[in-house]
């Protein structure tokens, strides 16, 4: 799920980017073009209206004193002449007030304009948003030379021309609008570069993925298709050459490791032969040894005894070597597994209740391999009464469902101190056999507890050979794998060791 | 005391087994290869022959073949474990048991016994037998199918004769390698599915669909019901 995460993630950051600039790039474009504009357009209707108010102020000829009737309808001349929208004009002298429209006093007409009226003979104007709605107010004093090439004197009347800008903020509103109306098609353009741009990112990305998985579950030739020269593509060529240095190393150490396994059992093979003629002739000899003399005698037996040894360590020797090659099969039947234990036990003369104690109900009925099964138990049973001290138990059960073992290995304080083999574990749900072998002895050293399952692991330093071959335990820990099941080491709380060995009730389809 | 006609390769295993053998009392024969040892078995008429998988020129798994063409001498293979596709292609050849090398004298004696020995029948049963088609004869130890005399290797002699006996009773395959190879314990359930397989393929009208000996799915074998 992570990787799905992941992948969305990116896909969605790079979309996310690709509009972000599509946004930043249309606001700004659309704001400074918005503000370039209205300055244009509010400027280019304010210089107009304010020359040619200006123009029509100075030209305006007042007789003094003002009548009031006779400048009304100058006002009213010169309103109709406004550019480039008509206007109202008004008038001020002292208290006089006089307009070409209805009301004498304009509302949007602001002190400061009146003051910078008598300030400015040039004339001022000034931009009035009244009720949303926009006006242009102009201020020209009115003056008079006294004569010709004379400085010009205000003569006290003001005049104000009041211009409504509804047409020209009507015209940036519609650049407002175009400029919106413009924008959304244009992010919902930029989603497709966007959508490409992740896709040409992700691909790679995905490919680069899946081919490292397939690495991973072993499918060494993986290689990726490389297109284009990018970084991407590098990366791809980069991941293709370590793929094929990673084949070929590890190629190499298979190939060495299959000639050391095929090594190993090409000796036991050549081994067995000779050991074949020897082995049966040992009986000849521990039967003429008593008639010759003793130091022949003992030298005849040594042979003998060490020729059956051998023979037992080859053949552990072949059989690690089929594990080892995967070489091993399983020859299942459906067995009364106590009836197994007790062939076992029965078979080497474990019979003596003083030596090996038994808990075998009858009934269980289990699919196994019995010769490998026979195996497993033997050699359990062999390895607590050679290792630990009689009376060794054996107790056979079943579980229903797998019991986790304790993963740590000796040094839990509570716990009985163990040591587990990994192995496949089959569904929790599968009911087990689960066959314990546990002795009266002191118990299995703490550094000892780790390494029981290994081959030709010798307990103490001096490195005394054991009775056995050194493979016993080995061979246990591969016959239960093989059978799907789990055989763990531990000391019980009332000390000895208990090797506790779990197998599924059917591990595996019948054979037959 | 059985002559027995050893066919092994390797000059040390023959010359170890012929002494063990010898010294217990057997009339031992050698041969180093398969077609010496096919000659030898028409001049030396062996009760019993020990026979390597593994042999020069032509092996173990052909002269196994040949001889049960040729007659119901018993076979003994010696194998290596491990050549787990020798046993079965032995077995489905006709051997009637196999030995592991390497193997102690005691152990091939017992083997030997074994094949040659014939099951203990219960007094007081009629000579002849008649289960459908077949005729059981157990004291002359001859199997006829609708009058046509059957050649059936010692251990499917065996194994048909111990089926028989008790009609309806199922054996599970550990229960067979006791009674008819009289395997001490553990032995090779291969063993006794190849042999069930052969006896088939001679007593059946349909060995896919069998009549006389049936398959319990996980118990075992049983003669009928017919």
């Amino acid at each position: 799920m992570s990787h799905r995460k992941a992948r969305a993630g990116l896909r969605t950051r790079l979309v996310l980017a690709f509009l972000l600039v599509a946004v930043v790039s249309a606001v700004s474009t659309a704001v400074l073009t918005y503000r370039a504009a209205r300055t244009a357009i509010l400027q280019q209707a304010q210089d107009t209206a304010v020359s040619s108010f200006r123009d029509r102020a100075q030209s305006l000829v007042v007789q003094l004193p003002v009548q009031p009737s006779v400048l009304q309808g100058q006002l009213r001349q010169m309103a109709r002449e406004g550019k480039p929208h008509p206007w109202v004009v008004f008038a001020e002298y002292g208290s006089l007030r006089l307009s070409s429209g209805t009301r004498p006093v304009s509302t949007v007409i602001t002190p400061a304009l009146r003051r910078a009226a008598l300030a400015h003979p040039r004339g001022s104007f000034q931009r009035v948003d009244e009720h949303g709605r926009p006006w242009l107010t102009i201020a020209v004093p009115t003056v008079f030379r006294p004569w010709p090439g004379a400085a010009a004197r205000p003569t006290g009347l003001t005049l104000y021309a009041v211009m409504p800008l509804t047409d020209e903020e009507a015209s940036v509103q519609a650049m407002v609008t175009a400029a919106r109306d413009g924008a959304v098609p244009g992010l919902a353009l930029a989603l497709v570069p966007a959508l490409l741009a992740a896709r040409s990112v992700l691909r790679p990305v995905r490919d680069l993925r899946r081919a490292a998985r397939n690495m991973g579950s072993g499918r060494l030739d993986t290689r990726i298709q490389v297109k284009g020269g990018d970084e991407l593509s590098d990366l791809a060529r980069t991941f293709n050459e370590s793929a094929v240095e990673l084949e070929r190393t590890v190629g190499e150490l298979r190939d060495a490791e299959a000639r050391a396994r095929r090594f190993a059992s090409d000796v036991s093979h050549e081994l067995r032969t000779p050991l074949a003629g020897m082995l049966a002739v040992t009986e000849v000899l521990d039967e003429d040894a008593a008639r010759l003399a003793p130091d022949t005698a003992a030298a005849v037996r040594l042979i003998s005894t060490e020729t059956g040894r051998l023979a037992v360590l080859v053949e552990d020797l072949m059989e690690i070597s089929r594990f080892d090659a995967r070489a091993a099969e399983l020859n299942t039947d459906e067995v009364d597994v106590a009836q197994v234990i007790r062939k076992t036990l029965a078979a080497r003369q474990w019979t003596d209740p003083a030596q090996v104690v038994t808990d075998l109900p009858d009934g269980i009925r289990a699919r196994l391999d019995p010769r490998r099964f026979d195996v497993v138990v033997a050699n359990l049973v062999a390895n607590a009464l050679r290792h630990g001290a009689p009376p060794v138990r054996v107790r056979l059960s079943v579980t229903p469902r797998t019991t986790a073992p304790p993963a740590s290995p000796a040094g839990a304080a509570a716990a009985p101190a163990s040591v587990s083999s990994a192995a496949p574990v089959p569904p929790a749900a599968a009911a087990r056999i689960v066959v314990e072998v546990a002795d009266s002895g002191p118990g299995i050293p703490a550094d000892v507890l780790p390494h029981i399952f290994e081959r030709f692991y010798k307990a103490d330093a001096a490195r005394r050979r054991s009775q056995g071959s050194g493979l016993g335990l080995a061979i246990t820990l591969e016959n239960v794998h093989l059978h799907g099941g789990t055989v763990r080491a531990a000391n019980s709380p009332e000390g000895g060791a208990v090797l506790t060995v779990e197998i599924p009730l059917r591990c595996a389809e019948a054979t037959a | 005391m059985p002559r027995v006609l050893l066919i092994e390769d390797d000059a040390s295993v023959r010359a170890g087994i012929e002494l063990g053998l010898r010294r217990r009392g057997h009339d031992v024969r050698t041969a180093p290869t398969g077609e010496a040892g096919l000659a030898a078995i028409g001049e030396f008429h062996p009760d019993l022959l020990l026979l390597d998988l593994m042999l020069p020129g032509m092996n173990g798994v052909q002269v196994c073949r040949r001889v049960r063409e040729a007659g119901q001498l018993p076979i003994i293979m010696l194998t290596a474990r491990g050549d787990d596709f020798d046993v079965v292609v032995g077995l489905e050849a006709g051997a009637d048991d196999y030995i592991v090398k390497p193997a102690r004298t005691e152990v091939i004696e017992a083997r030997v016994r074994a094949v040659l020995r014939r099951i203990e029948e219960p007094a007081g049963r009629a000579d002849v037998e008649f289960h459908g088609d077949l005729a059981i004869d157990r004291v002359a130890l001859n199997v006829a199918k609708a009058g046509q005399r059957l050649s059936l290797a010692p251990s499917e002699l065996k194994l048909l004769l111990y089926l028989s006996a008790a009609p309806e009773q199922v054996f599970s395959r550990q229960q067979l390698l006791e009674q008819v190879w009289e395997h001490g314990y553990h032995g090779d359930a291969r063993l006794v599915d190849a042999c069930v397989r052969r006896l088939r393929n001679k007593i059946e009208d349909v060995p896919a669909s069998p009549r006389y000996i049936q398959t319990l799915r996980g118990f075992g074998y049983r003669f009928g019901p017919l």
